[in-house]
């Protein structure tokens, strides 16, 4: 009832304040741009990922309004701050939808904020295109219907948990594999889920299974218990905040095996300072190498440096910069703002050559395309391998 | 057995910390009857005091080290110490003569304000920061799968000796006799001709700067801080106070210690996600069991 009530006054409000708007002098601007939404954790655990899928969106846009835009209007980049809870992603959704009026829903990174913002898109009945999220929730809810509004750019978690079992297995010839996963993250539960089924399927055995919840900084119990078993590798498929202390606490229990991950861990903060020499030659999965030398990458990665003082992308910059494109497109070939046609077009993105693969949106909603496996060394993340779906 | 015994270390030394911090919730008690819920927080701006010193271009040209240990131990406890003082000064003192209630309702209100105002972009924001190097880490001892590292040493010889340092001054000194003649009654007190004031300043000071220094240890453990960061940390040494029975000094430091292992124990051999429940299930069974603590004297009191 309260939400309701809060969704009711809001409704009012935001449509007080448009009407005023319009009546006024920016009546006739209204239709001069395209008001794209993004809901993203600008700050808190996850800050660096949203920051990042940001910039990657900021550059799209860039690029795109330098060459005349979509329909003829310029594209206009709409954030708002989640804070990396999912309280704030829900008000933030609402926000954007009912008040600024997006045309497309970009966000999150974080497939728990996700989730929180997926049925509100459906009920309002506006497109959204998530740049990163894996949980496969996100796009199919749990009784198996897929999302109609919903769509995302990336992988999902199966694949990045098959990838890596697959890594383990075959490249590191480990046999014995310990997991420790985030147990309120649907993010973390995901991969370890599909890391463990692909892993024993091979032969492997899964010796120890230790969870933690985010916010946590003590981990050294779970990491005396899984030393205790002597694994040949640690699958930790959690985010960065956390992989930093777990890597540095099993090196100070004198764990040596190398800790494996998924793409939460790809931040430049993961190997800052001490945390460096602790995660040297561990392994994880992601959406690209910043090291491809294909010429879309590059000039991609050359573009950003220049845009955001010489700062490396992310795979979270390189997913936000695709999602954009990818949205932009289908604006393109829907040829109008109307959510229904932006919807199915996007829905009919075939092929998409993207920084991050190319892109094809299958019938979940979900792209398909291959994921690579970095190594890091000197606190770089260097290409390994690259595995297709 | 082995790995008994190194969760058993974990354990003492997280517990070590917990004692410091519940430290300055005992005193605080022993002296207003009251449970300055902004502690935890201290705590924190503890960890960030330490943060922006190690970050100054003087402590960075020393390098981790001897020196800079000393300089960031100095800089948060003096720095805790004082921002107890003012928040007393500021906050309860104004309240001294009103309810009980009315003070510790104030203190959710003073810990809501630091924790809210240190995540403004222009404060410390809400990010979590990574925590330079103090002293570099090495490894003591290693028996077998048994493995000591200096922080853990570090982090017992610190907190064993300002506990120690602690009791040679309420013991031994003239303000000390003052505090204990003032947790005993304190208009009494008062009327003996001892400045209550000036006991209940030094009170703070004493019991923050302990939550500073346990603040460094802590952020020398677990290098990420943020500025929410002291709530559960000083919930658990809250509960170490209780547990050890609050206003008692001795029953603080054991009750960290305990409170550290239990966590560690039940991390270990039961369920990692267990490890914050079974400490709030403690406070829960002594309540029912023995409400004055371990070491606590009889009487009621409304908290």
């Amino acid at each position: 009832m309260r939400k309701l009530l809060f969704i009711l006054l809001s409704g009012l409000l935001s449509g007080g304040i448009i009407s005023c708007g319009n009546d006024g002098s920016d009546g006739g601007e209204e239709s001069d741009v395209i008001k794209i939404g993004h809901f993203a954790s600008m700050q808190g655990d996850i800050a660096t990922f949203g920051q990042q899928t940001n910039n990657g969106m900021l550059l799209a846009v860039e690029e795109i309004n330098a060459a005349g835009g979509v329909l003829g209007k310029k594209i206009e980049l709409k954030t708002e701050d989640t804070r990396s809870t999912t309280q704030d992603a829900g008000l933030a959704a609402e926000k954007l939808i009912s008040q600024d009026k997006v045309t497309v829903l970009l966000g999150e990174v974080a497939s728990s904020l996700s989730l929180v913002a997926a049925p509100i898109a459906e009920r309002e009945k506006v497109p959204m295109v998530t740049p990163a999220s894996t949980n496969p929730e996100v796009t199919v809810d749990k009784n198996g219907n897929v999302r109609k509004y919903v769509f995302r750019v990336c992988f999902i978690d199966p694949f990045q948990g098959k990838v890596m079992a697959k890594f383990a297995k075959e490249n590191l010839n480990a046999t014995r594999v310990a997991i420790l996963k985030d147990n309120a993250n649907d993010y973390s539960v995901g991969l370890a889920k599909n890391f463990q089924e692909t892993f024993v399927g091979m032969g492997g055995e899964i010796i120890a299974e230790q969870a933690y919840e985010a916010k946590q900084v003590d981990f050294k119990s779970q990491l005396t218990a899984i030393k205790a078993m002597n694994p040949d590798a640690i699958y930790v498929p959690g985010y960065y905040t956390e992989v930093s202390l777990i890597a540095e606490q099993a090196r100070d229990l004198g764990i040596t095996a190398p800790l494996l991950g998924g793409d939460g861990w790809d931040s430049p903060e993961l190997t800052k300072g001490k945390f460096k020499e602790a995660l040297e030659g561990c392994f994880f999965s992601n959406h690209y190498s910043v090291e491809d030398t294909t010429a879309l990458v590059k000039s991609f990665t050359e573009k950003y440096a220049k845009m955001f003082n010489g700062e490396a992308p992310g795979a979270m910059s390189a997913l936000g910069y695709d999602a954009m494109y990818i949205v932009a497109d289908a604006i393109k070939r829907a040829g109008s703002t109307e959510a229904e046609a932006v919807t199915k077009a996007i829905g009919e993105t075939r092929d998409f050559k993207g920084i991050t693969g190319n892109i094809t949106i299958n019938s979940q909603h979900n792209a398909e395309k291959s994921a690579v496996v970095l190594q890091i060394k000197d606190g770089k993340f260097t290409y390994f391998a690259t595995v297709a779906p | 057995m082995e790995e008994f015994l190194q969760q058993l270390i974990n354990g003492l030394s997280l517990g070590a910390i917990y004692a410091l911090i519940a430290l300055g919730y005992t005193m605080i008690y022993g002296v207003l009857r009251f449970i300055n819920f902004a502690h935890g927080d201290v705590f924190m701006i503890g960890t960030y005091i330490g943060f922006y010193v190690l970050n100054t271009a003087f402590v960075q040209s020393l390098g981790p080290g001897a020196e800079t240990a000393v300089i960031v131990f100095l800089a948060a406890m003096v720095g805790c110490g004082l921002l107890g003082v003012i928040i007393e000064f500021l906050a309860y003192r104004p309240l001294r003569n009103r309810p009980k209630l009315t003070v510790l309702i104030t203190a959710i209100g003073v810990s809501f304000f630091l924790e809210y105002t240190g995540q403004l972009p222009f404060v410390f924001g809400a990010d979590p920061r990574t925590f330079p190097t103090v002293v570099e880490k090495t490894t003591v001892l290693q028996a077998g799968g048994l493995v000591i590292d200096s922080y853990q040493i570090i982090i017992f010889v610190v907190a064993i000796a300002l506990m120690l340092g602690l009791r040679l001054l309420i013991m031994k000194t003239r303000i000390g006799t003052a505090l204990r003649a003032s947790s005993m009654n304190l208009k009494a007190a008062s009327l003996m001709g001892i400045n209550t004031n000036a006991v209940i300043s030094f009170t703070f000071f004493v019991g923050s700067a302990l939550a500073g220094a346990g603040a460094i240890l802590y952020a020398m453990s677990y290098p990420k801080i943020n500025p929410l960061m002291g709530i559960l940390p000083g919930l658990k040494a809250f509960i170490a106070a209780v547990l050890g029975g609050i206003g008692n000094i001795l029953g603080a430091a054991v009750g960290g210690f305990i409170i550290g292992a239990a966590e560690t124990m039940t991390a270990g051999y039961i369920s990692p996600t267990l490890r914050d429940a079974i400490v709030f299930a403690i406070l829960i069974i002594i309540l029912i069991v023995k409400p004055s603590g371990l070491f606590g004297r009889g009487g009621t009191e409304k908290v």
